[in-house]
């Protein structure tokens, strides 16, 4: 039952990231990703991780994605349209893909036995109904490496208005 | 920002500087609140408006240029087509400056009637802006009760003089027959009911927080600046300036009548709201006063069968609903009028617009034009 | 398994059937409330007191010529009803409406309700844009802007409750409130639940992004036919589902009153009801808020209200319970 619909995600993940990256249309393109995201979160639901799914549709897709088509929508599409859409990156571009390709391949040899991933307690989201196994993992194993996330993002926040406060005064 | 208009589009060609630019808007003249058929063009940065331009005229019809090819008496219809809001006040204005051209002396009835009728059309009036003012605001019950009561208006409009919009009232030299006695007995069944009815609407603006935040402080005008801008009416009294025709050059049964012109303080459009709301209470005390006073005798002078103004001209205004309403007339004793020039207060009002909303937001531009209250009937005239 | 399948597709496609009826109807209640609330009937000629008038609006609306504007960009503009209505119907699938009445339980299940409908906006905004409108545009733009910071305290305002329910499944949390409704225990979260949920449907006093006198329609100014048609039932639709929500997490459900006896059923539709026409009213009453001035009272008022209601139902949970 489930594997129809993994090669369903799979396909429509490809297929959607190739379309979006082929795109000249950066509103099209955007679009495209939010329906990567989607399929993305299929995915992570067969996996048995439906928060990490819902996560994936709340922050990345309802959140972060609108205010990145809110800036999209204040362009001239059509410059942009017109723009070169090549930037001589061949040679950075291909050695970025082949360490990427190292990386899964090392990852996905190893798989699950490789020491790093054992101390991260991984397999918790295996179980369904994750929220609460989640919920006291992060807050107790997790703690510190939580809140330093948090307040990275708090300074980030900061940053960000002081940057627009800044450009608005002038 | 995204530009829509194509011509543009081509002339920028592609550039990868950065900026931005404002956007235009078209606001009319097919919008829904701009209270007719209105063009303005909004220059926005992001939702604050920085220039504001009026494009009028798409309700022109020439009337002035057709006033000089009729006779005195055949203007008076045409005159309904100017403030189509509150027509006998138009009326009144253009019988009552043909009038001054003679020494007619207009019988007591006929003067008291046409105060009252005056008064009626004020309430008319204010009824159909408190109305859509209100509605463009967002508050929607508010239109739907005025409009019940302006029904009630009209309804009297129609026993007294037989049409209910263009109602042609008034008659050089007095009204064209006597009202009948319905009317009468209508109006005081009216004006019995009409003050609870404002407690109604007051109820659900007055203190209303949202209305407030909306409405104070919003497309504010000083007292100098309304002055020099030639703004009349309910615009010009919310500074403050206690200036109202009826008081300043008194005319038709107003010498008699007791009233108090409001005044507001901040010229804010909340005040234009206040003063607007208590104009209509004072209307139904003036029309309470006709009625009590109202004198019996003929309701028309005796008239020449052709009306012949000796050469000469005239200014004469009165207090219209919107403000400032007044004929400059031009006779060269014939029977067609030399020349006809109007003094619309909308049109001056309007002119207004840019100094309130400038600094203003979107939603600011449509709380100001409803609250200077224009028909753009005798806008373009 | 081929049962278990079919068992589920009756269930959905009852739930969506009889979401899709009453949505249709929301809107003859609407007329026909704010009518009366105006001094008038609301709709009257077509069926005994117009009643069958939201079949002949659907009708007609299936009728009208569909118009996509030269100038905008089709596939998007296409997409974008069917991006509102489908995240509105969605959410249906976990909304517990009786004890044994519901299409699926998920242990994320309030998360999901949030998930699903903050994709809405994704709808308005690609509307906005596609239409090639400057009304349009503003539209979509308020209507983001609007969507995304009131979507965060109507998620805030759900936590408290969530707290002493400990759980996220629906059916759970109505099961946490056999005694007492969280509404009593979380009065401040109900309140700022409810200015959110208005805010979040796009209805008075908080209907700037499709604020008629201001922008035509907003967003959706360029649609026509059916495709304006998917934008007014995902709006009732949301409605419908945020009014289960707050049911479900702050008045018990479908629990009733102990000693009257009636279903669950019935008693997740008297307070549906009750709701709804306070929505209603609502909009019958009040002027609309300006923009500035709702983004604002979102982060300056509720937002600090919010974050001190769950510190506050921590701190009593931590010490008392």
């Amino acid at each position: 039952m489930e594997l129809p619909f993994f090669y369903l995600f799979s396909v429509g993940i490809i297929g959607a990231s190739i379309l979006m990256v082929t795109r000249a249309n950066v509103i099209h393109a955007a679009l495209l990703l939010v329906l990567t995201f989607f399929f993305l979160s299929g995915v992570y639901v067969l996996a048995g991780a439906e928060f990490l799914a819902v996560v994936q549709i709340l922050l990345y897709a309802g959140g972060i994605m609108v205010l990145y088509l809110f800036s999209i929508m204040l362009m001239s599409v059509d410059v942009a349209v017109r723009l070169r859409q090549f930037h001589r990156q061949t040679i950075f571009a291909m050695a970025t893909a082949v360490l990427l390709a190292l990386e899964i391949w090392m990852v996905l040899s190893r798989g699950t036995s490789y020491p790093a991933f054992k101390s991260f307690g991984w397999g918790i989201g295996a179980t369904p109904g994750n929220v609460e196994a989640l919920g006291s993992v992060l807050y107790t194993q997790f703690l510190f490496p939580f809140e330093v996330a948090s307040v990275l993002l708090l300074a980030a926040m900061i940053g960000a208005i002081v940057l627009a406060k800044r450009t608005i005064d002038r | 920002m995204l530009d829509v208009e194509s011509s543009q589009r081509v002339e920028r060609g592609p550039s990868t500087v950065p900026g931005t630019e404002d956007l235009v808007i078209n606001m009319g003249p097919q919008h829904p609140s701009t209270h007719g058929v209105l063009r303005v063009i909004l220059k926005m940065d992001g939702e604050t408006v920085t220039d504001v331009d009026c494009d009028i005229g798409y309700l022109h019809r020439g009337t002035e240029k057709i006033g000089e090819n009729i006779t005195y008496t055949m203007f008076i219809p045409y005159t309904d087509r100017l403030d189509y809001i509150a027509a006998p006040s138009s009326n009144l204005a253009w019988v009552q400056t043909v009038e001054s051209l003679f020494d007619w002396e207009i019988p007591p009835r006929a003067l008291f009637i046409r105060s009252m009728v005056a008064e009626l059309s004020r309430i008319a009036s204010h009824l159909l802006w408190l109305a859509t003012h209100a509605l463009d605001i967002g508050a929607m019950t508010v239109f739907l009760w005025c409009f019940r009561e302006r029904e009630m208006v009209l309804d009297l409009f129609e026993r007294a003089f037989g049409a209910r919009l263009t109602v042609n009232a008034f008659r050089l030299g007095g009204l064209f027959q006597d009202v009948p006695q319905e009317f009468l007995d209508d109006t005081r069944a009216f004006i019995e009911i009409f003050p609870s009815r404002i407690d109604d609407y007051e109820t659900l603006l007055t203190e209303n927080r949202i209305w407030l935040q909306r409405t104070q402080g919003v497309g504010v005008i000083s007292a100098e600046d309304a002055m020099d801008l030639a703004l009349t009416g309910p615009i010009l009294r919310s500074t403050g300036v206690q200036w109202d025709l009826r008081r300043a050059k008194p005319y038709a049964a107003y010498p008699f009548l007791d009233f108090v012109v409001p005044v507001g303080e901040n010229g804010d459009v909340y005040d234009r709201y206040l003063v607007r709301v208590e104009e209509m209470r004072q209307s139904t005390r003036i029309i309470e006063q006709c009625l009590d006073m109202l004198p019996d005798g003929p309701v028309s002078c005796k008239t020449p069968r052709t009306i012949k103004p000796p050469a000469g001209e005239v200014y004469h205004s009165i207090e219209n609903p919107k403000g400032e309403f007044g004929f400059y007339l031009v006779s060269d004793g014939t029977e067609t009028p030399y020349r006809v020039r109007i003094r619309p207060p909308s049109f001056i009002n309007l002119a207004g617009l840019k100094k309130l909303s400038v600094g203003g937001l979107l939603a600011d531009v449509i709380a100001i034009i409803g609250s200077i209250d224009i028909v753009l009937g005798e806008c373009d005239r | 398994m081929i049962a278990e399948i079919i068992a589920a597709t009756l269930k959905i496609v009852l739930v969506l059937g009889v979401v899709s009826l009453v949505v249709a109807y929301l809107t003859y209640l609407e007329r026909k409330i704010i009518g009366h609330i105006q001094m008038r009937l609301g709709p009257m000629r077509v069926g005994w007191h117009g009643l069958l008038q939201p079949i002949a609006d659907g009708l007609k609306l299936f009728l009208k010529e569909d118009i996509i504007p030269s100038r905008a960009d089709k596939i998007v503009f296409v997409i974008a009803p069917i991006m509102v209505l489908v995240p509105a119907f969605v959410v249906y699938s976990v909304l517990p409406f009786g004890p044994n009445f519901y299409i699926t339980q998920v242990n994320v299940g309030l998360f999901l309700v949030l998930a699903v409908s903050s994709l809405g906006v994704f709808g308005i905004v690609m509307a906005g844009w596609a239409s090639n409108s400057k009304y349009s545009l503003l539209g979509a733009l308020r209507g983001a802007a609007q969507m995304l910071s009131y979507e965060i305290f109507l998620g805030f305002a759900l936590i408290g409750p969530l707290m002493l329910a400990g759980s996220l499944n629906l059916q759970n949390i109505v099961q946490a409130q056999s005694d007492v409704w969280f509404v009593f225990y979380q009065p401040l979260a109900f309140i700022v639940f409810f200015i959110a949920a208005l805010a979040e449907t796009n209805r008075v006093p908080f209907d700037l992004p499709e604020a008629e006198t201001e922008l035509v329609a907003g967003f959706h100014t360029e649609y026509s036919g059916m495709k304006f048609a998917f934008f007014f039932l995902a709006e009732y639709a949301n409605i419908m589902a945020v009014s289960t929500v707050g049911i479900a997490v702050f008045f018990g459900g479908w629990k009733g009153i102990p000693g009257i006896p009636l279903p669950g059923l019935v008693w997740y539709l008297l307070k549906l009801g009750a709701i709804i026409f306070v929505f209603i009213w609502i909009r019958a009453t009040l002027p609309r808020y300006r923009y500035d001035q709702l983004m604002r009272i979102g982060w300056k008022f509720m937002f600090p209200l919010v974050i001190a209601n769950i510190f506050l139902t921590g701190l009593v949970k931590l010490l008392f319970l």
